[in-house]
Order: C-alpha cells, then structure tokens, then sequence
C-alpha cells in the first residue's frame, strides 16, 4: 500500500465500510467543533485527501505537549488520523534512531519540498547564537529555519511553541522567542496550552487534512473554533458568578457547594480556549470543575500575570507599602512647607497684621 | 518527618450528589430540542444538537438521560466500536453515542429527525455488497 | 506591547503610580489646609470654634430647605449620584477584592443583580445632571472646562464597569483595561481638580462652622 493513497483507496483497502467512516467523520466533525451536520461534507472531503508529509521538531519545551497527545483517549480513532497522515519524523517518539531518523527527516524534506506540514512543539532559544538547546549538534534556530523553508504551514503546539511560555517567563535567560518570532513568510497556526487540549491538536490537523486550509485564526493566530471564546463564556458556574456567591478560600462552603472560582484568581474571563467544553481526560473534568481557578496557559505571558490566586479586580503588586509610603510623603511636603512659612506667620503676629478678607 | 500520604488520609471525601445539582444548563437545551422537534414536525427539517459542545455541570448529562428517557426503538452498530442508538421517549429525539474499540464516546449528538443517518445504509456499502452477492451467486451456479 | 501585558501594567504598577498621585495629592492638600499659617485673629471668641465646625460639617451635609426648593433638581439627583456611586464602588465583590488587598480588612458584598440597578440609577443620574448642567442657563454659565472634564472622568468607570459586568461591547480582557485606565485617570486626576472635594467639603464645611462659631454664630 503506497503510504500516499487517497484515503478512500486505504479504507476500501482495509474492508473498511463507509457507515465506519462515516461514523469516523461525526466524531471528527465533533472533534473540530464543527456542527455535527457537517459529517458528510468531511467524508466527501476526506475520501479523496492524499496523505501529506508531517515533520515534528521539539525544541526548548517539557514533552509535555507530545505526551498530552500520545495519550488521547481515543486511540483508534485518533490514530486513525495518524494513519491519515504520514509522520516521516518525531523527534522524541523517534529518539532511539538516531542518525537514522535524521536521514529520514531529510528525505521527507526534500521529496515532500512546499508541501509538508511542519509542526513544532518548545520554543526557541535565541542568546548566544541559540546555543542553549541543539539537536544533534545542530541550534533549534537553525533547525527551524531550514525546516520552514519548504513548509506549507506550520503548526505551533503549546503555549512555548506559540507565545514562548516557560523558557519565555522573567528573566528568560535564554532569550527564548516564539516560532511566529522567528518565521515571518510562512502561514502559522498557534494551538496554544500548557498543554494544549489534544482533541485541539488532532482537530487542526483533521481540518487541514479535510479542506487543505488551515482554519480560520484569532488576531494572536489561533484557530476561532476552538478559541474563540473564553472560559468564562462557557463555564457551568456562570450562574454562580451572576448571583454573586464566590468560594472566598479553598475547602470552605461555597468552594465544597462549587462556587464561583473568582475570588480564588480565576483566569477564566480573560483566557480564551476550549476547556469548559471540550475538557481534559475524556471529558472527565477541567481545572474549575475540579475546584481550581483557571491559570490562563493559553494566553501569552500567563507566567508572569501575577499570582495564580489573586483575582482579576486585584493589583498584582503589593499596594499598602506603596500608598502608606505616599502617605507619608504628602504629609512630608505640607510639613515641610508649613515650616517654611512659619517664619511668615510669626512676623505677621509680631507685626500685629489683621486678618482681612483676602487672607482666607 | 511523617510521609506526604499521612496527611492525604485525614483529608475527609465527600461525594459530589448529582441527583440534584443542577445550573439550570438542561432546562434550556429541553426548549432548543422542543424548537427542532417542532421544526421536523411542521417541514421536515431535521437537527442536531452536539451535546460534546455543551457545558454541562457534573451529573447534568445523567440528568438528561433520565429525563429523555427511552423510546420503542434502540440499535446497536458495530463499526470501529460500538455504537448506541435510541429513540428518547419523544419520538423523534434520537440520542446517538459513538463508542471507540476502547469504551471511550468520540461523538454524542442528539438527533432530530425521522431516522438518524447512521442507521441507513450507504449507498457505496450496498454496491459492494451488491458486487459480492453477484459473486457468491455466480460461484454458486459454477461449482 | 500585547493585551495580557497591558492588563498585568495596569494592574501592577499602573496603579501603584495612579495611587502615589492620589494619595500624596490628597493629603498634602488636606493637611496645606490646616498647617499653613494663617494670621490669628486677634478679635474676643463668643463660642466655640470647634463645636461651630463639627456642627456645620453635619447640618451643610443633609439638604436644607433653603437651598432644596430653589434647586431641587440639582439637590436631589445629585444625592442619588453620590450615594449610587458610593454603593457600586464599595459594595460589589470584585471591588471588595481590590480594596481590601489595599486597606487589608474585608466587608461584606451586596447582591451583584443589586449592583446593577445601583449602577443604572447612578449612570442616569450622571446624565440628567449634565443635561441640566447644559439647559439650565444659570448654571450653564458658571460652567468651566474642569466641570464637563470631572464629569467625564467620572463617569467613564460607571460605563465601562457596567459594560464589562455585563458583558456587553469589548471583550473581558479589553474592557477590563479599558475600566481600570478610567480609574486610575481619575485618581490622578482628583488631587488636582474639583474632584479633591472628595476631602475637601468637609474641610471647608469645617472652616465655615470654625469661623462662625468663634464669632457665636450657628450656621
């Protein structure tokens, strides 16, 4: 079976029915947040879509967003979307191939040269000539550029891939940047995260692999379906919120009775991403639901927006030192002023000067 | 030093009822069924609602099981995993549940319509089980 | 500069600048009132100046018969305003949240549905005084740049509060920087504008009751 069929050809290959795809389809349309009458027109899209090359760097990042895909909870299917594309190379699910791989990589680049999707995962470390993370022997920077060059789109997964997250965070001593930081000329699609939802991931490329397009993009590159709106917009404890019962400390009444999450430093009305919906786990639960304010992973900067649990009304800075400090000041000033003009005030006493009209 | 674990311990558990914990989240998707149900019975026009999308608090999914009920009709597919098919008892409001080799849901909609299109056969299925009838047959008259 | 930046500026040192302004601002003015010197009157007290000035403080507080029937439209709407906005600011819970992180002690929130009637009354308030502001030609002649400014000023947090609790307009994230920019161009704006009357009325209203009272008189 040439790894480069139409996927109609591989499924009637494998004797599989078309009431099986089109049951495949519903759960990717479902998957993509699309509406679930659009099932057909995937399986009429889907049928004749030719499997395209996918190269995988990982870079300055924690694995954790390969491991928030690999351990998607539909296996089947999902894999069935990897089966859909042909992954020439992973860097860390390959990792024991060393030289290989490499050479595998290469291939793909060049056989597949303005055709291949490119998606990566860390960001990129930029002082001293990137040296702060290379791949066998070679900068992420380098790395990078070289593997843009023949892209057709690039898709940047987690919130150090899009945003430049952790390395990012203060000081970043590394310098570490974005991927839209670096490549200027190729279109790019965030899926921010920390990590990011991997129906989220697995649903972009479905969508691409679908219509040929990337989807459509947020002002900060994010796919609108499943970004467009915010948690906030879209969690089960708005009714707690608009009456005003906030949990004020974990574990008291209202956190137990699941309470608004505000008060606790909820990110959730400034956070845009698919949480309250979609959730983690299978559907399982997501971070309010389980009695944890959002932190905000999916927006640029989360790491340095002030603590976790200082609500969203409240100054991020210690304001009391400040205003006491100010305090003092101002009384400093007028102080220092009425001295000055007590020398005025004793010669207008000695001096017996009447108090006039004008004085007051 | 006593371990981390002594202290999970006297961390006392408490059951989340579901029975009853409600957001008010059902109430309003009962009307949006009621609006394509009355749609499909006035033109025919059929709908879907993907309950994946919906926010729904804990045991509100439950809630809406109970409160749907079950109907005269239920099928059971076979195709990459399982998949449920009832007719809610409002006939008419189907709930489709498409299960992975796994166990997992991949897809939950509920389905206004006469017949939900996944029970139906497919026009490219019927034509390769037409080609294979057409072969048994013709082995059949040439032994 | 990206939006999530902007927020924690605003929200860091954004507002400690805003609150150095406004509270050095302030109580130098209020303590320039009392500690510059003033010439002593020399003239024999017939009361007490100090009983004279609280007395004041709290009769020039509730509305007088004298003042209300000439203008009541001004006495009434404008005793609605200060005390609605009195109301929002201090009793909503994410208010609540921002001040105690300040002052270091909590109070007890009002029902948010509560809030947004106050907010409505105030914002309306806010409007028919500057209608009659603009009408009335009395006060539309003694009228200057600084009263429509501290107007504007003012009523710029009411709107965007509303807009942001409700939803509606801008995004959360916009319209919350967009809420906490009116605040903190107000504060810095009242030490050096009409608005420091926040203190100041009850300074002056201390002063005339002093004055009179030394003299004997009650006003």
């Amino acid at each position: 079976m040439n790894q480069h069929d139409t996927l109609g050809e591989r499924l009637a290959q494998q004797g599989i029915s078309r009431r099986a795809f089109l049951k495949f389809c519903t759960a990717m349309a479902s998957m993509m947040a699309l509406p679930p009458g659009a099932a057909t027109a995937i399986a009429e899209a889907l049928i004749k879509a030719k499997r395209p090359s996918v190269i995988w760097l990982s870079f300055q990042e924690c694995t954790g967003c390969t491991e928030s895909l690999t351990r998607s909870h539909t296996p089947t299917l999902e894999n069935l979307i990897f089966d859909m594309i042909s992954l020439d190379y992973h860097h860390t699910l390959q990792a024991a191939s060393g030289f290989g791989a490499e050479k595998s990589r290469e291939d793909a680049m060049q056989e597949f040269f303005g055709k291949y999707l490119l998606v990566v995962d860390g960001a990129i470390p930029l002082h001293k000539d990137g040296v702060y993370s290379t791949i066998a022997g070679r900068t992420n920077l380098d790395l990078l550029q070289e593997a843009s060059k023949g892209a057709a789109a690039i898709i940047a997964v987690g919130t150090c891939a899009t945003f430049g997250g952790i390395p990012n965070a203060k000081p970043n001593p590394t310098g570490a940047v974005a991927v839209s930081d670096i490549i200027k000329d190729k279109p790019i699609v965030n899926i921010s995260g920390c990590p990011p939802i991997p129906a989220v991931i697995t649903g972009v490329l479905a969508h691409y692999l679908t219509f040929g397009a990337l989807p459509e993009l947020d002002d900060l590159g994010r796919p609108r379906s499943y970004y467009g709106e915010t948690i906030h917009d879209r969690c089960y404890r708005r009714p707690f919120y608009d009456q005003g019962k906030f949990a004020k400390s974990f574990d008291d009444e209202g956190a137990r009775n699941g309470w608004c999450l505000f008060e606790l430093g909820c990110k959730g009305p400034t956070t845009h991403n698919s949480c309250a919906t979609t959730k983690w786990n299978g559907k399982t639960s997501f971070p309010i639901e389980s009695g944890h304010g959002c932190l905000g992973c999916s927006e640029p900067n989360f790491w340095d927006a002030g603590s976790f649990y200082t609500p969203l009304s409240a100054p991020t800075v210690d304001m009391t030192k400040v205003v006491a400090g100010a305090a003092v000041a101002g009384a400093g000033v007028a102080a220092a002023l009425s001295v000055a003009d007590r020398a005025k005030k004793r010669r207008a006493q000695q001096s017996h000067e009447k108090l006039t009209t004008k004085d007051l | 030093m006593s371990s981390p674990n002594d202290n999970l311990k006297t961390i006392p558990i408490y059951a989340q009822d579901t029975d009853e914990y409600s957001v008010g989240n059902i109430r309003s998707l009962l009307v949006e069924i009621a609006t394509l149900l009355d749609k499909l019975a006035v033109s025919g026009e059929t709908g879907m609602i993907d309950l994946n999308s919906l926010p729904l608090a804990p045991g509100e999914h439950e809630q809406l099981r109970h409160m749907l009920g079950q109907g005269e009709v239920t099928a059971h597919i076979e195709a990459i995993g399982p998949s449920e098919i009832i007719e809610t008892r409002y006939p008419g409001v189907w709930w489709v549940t498409h299960y992975n080799v796994e166990g997992d849901i991949v897809a939950d909609t509920l389905e206004i319509t006469t017949i939900p299109e996944i029970i139906k056969s497919q026009a490219d299925d019927i034509n390769t089980g037409l080609e294979l009838l057409q072969d048994q047959i013709s082995d059949e008259v040439q032994p | 500069m990206n939006q999530q930046t902007l927020l924690e500026f605003v929200r860091g040192p954004g507002l400690q600048i805003a609150a150095v302004v406004f509270v050095l601002g302030m109580v130098y003015r209020l303590l320039q009132l009392l500690l510059l010197g003033r010439k002593k009157n020399l003239a024999t007290p017939r009361g007490s100046a100090l009983r004279g000035g609280l007395r004041t403080m709290w009769h020039r507080s509730i509305p007088s018969p004298g003042l209300t029937s000439r203008g009541y439209i001004t006495v009434i709407t404008g005793y609605v305003f200060h005390i609605g906005f009195m109301i929002t600011l201090l009793f909503l819970s994410q208010h609540i949240e921002l001040l105690s992180a300040v002052l270091k002690f909590e109070w007890p929130a009002l029902p948010p549905g509560l809030i947004t009637i106050t907010t409505i009354v105030t914002i309306a308030a806010m409007v028919t005084l500057l209608v009659h502001r603009f009408t009335d030609p009395v006060k539309r002649l003694l009228s200057d740049y600084q009263d429509y400014l501290t107007w504007i000023l003012t009523f710029l947090p009411l709107l965007t509060g509303f807009l942001l609790k409700q939803g509606i307009g801008l995004g959360y994230q916009q319209m919350l920087i967009v809420h906490i920019i009116t605040l903190e161009l107000l504060l810095i704006a009242t030490p050096f504008t009409k608005l420091a009357h926040m203190l100041t009325t009850f300074s002056a209203r201390w002063y005339n009751g002093a004055i009179a009272g030394y003299k004997g008189i009650k006003v």
